[in-house]
């Protein structure tokens, strides 16, 4: 028999932000092109009252970033943004300035940093997440733990092959992680880089999002028929302007996936030992890196 | 907004400039031939028992298990499809798949529609409006009061005329308003010279600031034909108030045929046959559709040769919400007295026969233009196949009723539809989605555009798609 679909009520926020119930204590929001997730189980008061909160906060965000669009576009740069979702962003950012990055590197962990903070009120939370299109930031009380699916392998879609995790972190009160991010070429985000995906464990979802990306782009090789365009050819207004970003890999000899997931790593263990990501995934056309561990 | 080839998209504050062909930051709207167009993922329905049926958020990939999808049967809607403008360009999906071993091809494509309008259904029997008044929606003229049918007002909303006949003003709100009640949402009415009302497809009227809670369970007369034996031996006299025919019981057919005497009761209004009045008071939202608050109003007097002392009176409105007894005092004067436990139930019996009131939005379309020419190189097979029921019409996957005649003019239930399944377009015009199915062999035979026909697979692997689970209330699309 068929189910009959349970069609979700929209609520429309005076600035536009949408929100619909998925189901019992699940949200979907979206406003312009941010898109979550909200999610939270505890008591019920406390569940309402955090995802009342999430909501009125989401409201006014895409507002905020707007007005300091132009600065969040451009090289990062210490004590020049002011919102407190640009401010995450800034501070995400910063530690990779030696490379080329803006802090729209991090906005959608940002975002979920900012409303998972909403969490910390309510004592009757057990867990909360918010799921920016994979950015993922977690609140959890003590005891309280996520065990976090890795769908790393985005190739495989490609390659019709049945669905299955390809990893899973478990991620308990007592570890200081409360961000994962992940980034590849085949994401919305574009990547200077050709992997499948990055998945990064971090204290914040901002760090998460920020070090995914570098990572990403530093799983990297040269090979003619890598298909690489000028992202300001393919989006209006893209933060990367002229700088080539990855539109097609061709299947790869194993050697040139094994250099490009070294360089990857290299990258990865770097910012492990600065203490800026706390573990990393890896997928390169089938194959896997691991850094650190959760 | 144009500046060289790009737009500015005003959907949201981030104000995206979009080079023609290019999407916006949020990937949902997009420059399309230099209009500013929705083009969210295609929506597709699989038919499997979903959890729960829940919308799956493509950004949810944890939860689409990728590997039931090509195995269930899928239909690919019209939702998110987009559209091919100029269009005698093939429509933008045309999806091959296979029932029963029968090859079948789905034609899909979001059409751009001015001539369309709602047909809305409000049951209520408390006044809207004159007919053919006009219906406002924020000062403008969106549409206007059609025929009164039983038990339901009648409104006819958009349409060619407000879309784009009168100030740019009315086109817009005319388009906002429509676009709102094809997405469910509330949209607040009012009426020249009657109520204000907020319409939501699937939830009862709001009329004045009142909810209505129930449809009457049928005119003045028809709840004297229904109840007359139930209240015989408990009362003397039944007076149903009725904005459209007041019953009176003694007098009405069901009252002779029971051999209750007269009451010589007498009312206002016009007599239309026996027990059966017309025009008691004016119409409003008071008792039974009426103006009045007091049912005594309407009651000029009795007949001293007729009434008697102690005669027992009720006094009902339509829907049962209103009631009061009354027991004739020595002067024939109607005196208020409680009411017996047997016409209490009686009372309480109309209510519940009566059922939820509620508004019903239907969306009138008509695809008789060019966008057939998306489907076919020679438009007017398509519509004769739809006629000869080769083709079936669908929007959004939910069925439609096809109207004979000429042209390809259809009709839907939005509720039927998926959530926001319309969208709309600065001309101003309504975005709907429209899909065809038909037998593979039937559409090449009708000139159908067979270099564009795909597999399903094809479009899963190419596509962004966003998965609903089937609505069980509506027909399988695909089918011989």
């Amino acid at each position: 028999m068929l189910e009959v679909a349970q069609r979700p009520q929209v609520e429309r926020a005076p600035t536009g932000a949408l929100r619909a119930r998925l189901g019992e204590g699940r949200w979907h929001f979206q406003h312009g092109p941010i898109d979550l997730v909200v999610g939270a189980e505890g008591d019920a008061e406390s569940v309402c009252a955090f995802v009342e909160a999430a909501w009125a906060r989401m409201q006014t965000i895409l507002g905020e970033l707007v007005r300091e669009l132009s600065v969040l576009r451009a090289p990062v740069a210490a004590g020049v943004l002011r919102g407190p979702v640009a401010r995450r962003m800034e501070a995400a950012c910063l530690p990779h300035c030696v490379q080329f990055i803006t802090p729209m590197a991090a906005v959608a962990g940002a975002v979920a940093d900012e409303l998972i903070a909403c969490a910390r009120e309510y004592r009757g939370l057990l867990r909360a997440h918010v799921n920016n299109g994979g950015d993922i930031a977690l609140h959890l009380a003590p005891g309280a733990r996520y065990r976090v699916g890795l769908f790393a392998d985005l190739g495989r879609i490609e390659r019709r092959e049945r669905w299955r995790f390809d990893g899973d972190a478990e991620i308990g009160f007592d570890t200081p992680v409360r961000g994962v991010a992940t980034s590849g070429w085949r994401g919305r985000s574009f990547s200077l880089g050709i992997a499948d995906s990055v998945t990064v464990l971090a204290r914040t979802a901002a760090q998460a999002d920020a070090a995914a990306t570098m990572i990403a782009n530093a799983v990297n090789v040269d090979h003619p028929a890598i298909a690489r365009r000028a992202a300001a050819s393919l989006k209006d207004d893209s933060d990367l302007g002229a700088r080539l970003v990855t539109v097609e890999v061709p299947a790869l000899p194993a050697a040139l996936i094994e250099r490009a997931l070294e360089a990857g790593s290299a990258h990865a263990h770097a910012l492990q030992a600065r203490g800026v990501v706390q573990s990393a995934v890896l997928w390169l056309q089938g194959r896997a890196r691991t850094v650190g561990s959760p | 907004m144009t500046t060289e080839d790009k737009i500015r998209c005003d959907a949201c504050p981030v104000l995206c400039m979009i080079s023609k062909g290019r999407t916006g930051a949020c990937d949902r709207w997009g420059n399309v031939e230099g209009k500013l167009t929705r083009v969210d993922p295609v929506v597709l329905f699989r038919k499997v028992t979903a959890q729960q049926g829940e919308l799956t958020g493509f950004l949810e990939r944890t939860d689409w298990d990728g590997g039931v999808l090509p195995d269930a049967p899928v239909f690919v809607s019209g939702v998110g499809s987009g559209t091919t403008y100029p269009d005698y360009k093939p429509a933008p999906f045309i999806v091959a798949s296979k029932h029963d071993g029968v090859d079948m091809v789905t034609v899909v494509t979001e059409g751009i529609f001015s001539y369309c309008s709602f047909k809305v259904k409000i049951d209520t029997d408390r006044y809207l409006g004159p007919e053919q008044a006009t219906v406002r929606c924020k000062g403008e003229a969106v549409g206007h009061v059609t025929t009164i049918e039983y038990g339901s007002q009648m409104l006819s909303l958009g349409g060619v005329h407000h879309l784009t006949g009168g100030s740019k003003k009315e086109g817009r709100v005319t388009c906002d308003t429509m676009m709102d009640l094809g997405n469910r949402k509330p949209v607040e009415l009012q009426i020249d010279g009657g109520a204000s009302v907020i319409v939501e497809a699937g939830k009862p009227p709001v009329v004045n600031g009142v909810a209505e809670q129930r449809m009457r369970v049928g005119c003045g007369s028809a709840t004297i034909g229904i109840f007359a034996r139930q209240w015989h031996g408990h009362v003397d006299e039944v007076v149903v108030v009725d904005d459209h025919i007041t019953g009176i019981l003694t007098e009405h057919q069901a009252g002779r045929f029971l051999d209750m005497p007269p009451s010589g009761i007498k009312i206002k209004g016009r007599k239309s046959t026996p027990g059966r009045y017309f025009q008691v008071a004016h119409p409003g939202t008071g008792w039974g559709g009426t103006d009045i608050t007091d049912p005594l109003s309407i009651v000029t007097g009795f007949d001293s040769k007729v009434a008697r002392p102690g005669l027992r009176v009720l006094m009902v409105s339509t829907t049962g919400e209103d009631a009061a007894y009354f027991v004739l005092d020595d002067s024939l004067r109607m005196t208020p007295a409680p009411m017996p436990e047997p016409v209490r139930r009686v009372v309480d019996r109309i209510g519940e026969n009566c059922e939820p009131a509620l508004c019903t939005v239907l969306f009138l379309m008509g695809a008789g233009g060019s966008l057939r020419a998306g489907v076919t190189e020679n438009p007017v097979r398509l519509t004769r196949s739809i006629k000869e029921l080769l083709t079936r019409v669908t929007s959004g996957g939910a069925p439609v009723y096809v109207w004979p005649g000429g042209g390809i003019t259809v009709m839907v239930d939005v509720t039927r539809m998926p959530e926001n399944a319309f969208g709309w377009v600065p001309t101003p015009a309504i975005v709907a989605p429209i899909e065809f199915t038909l037998r593979l062999a039937d559409y090449e035979a009708l000139g159908g555009h067979m270099d564009r026909v795909r597999s399903v697979e094809d479009v899963l692997r190419a596509e962004r798609v966003r998965v609903l689970g089937w609505d069980g209330l509506n027909p399988w699309p695909i089918g011989t």
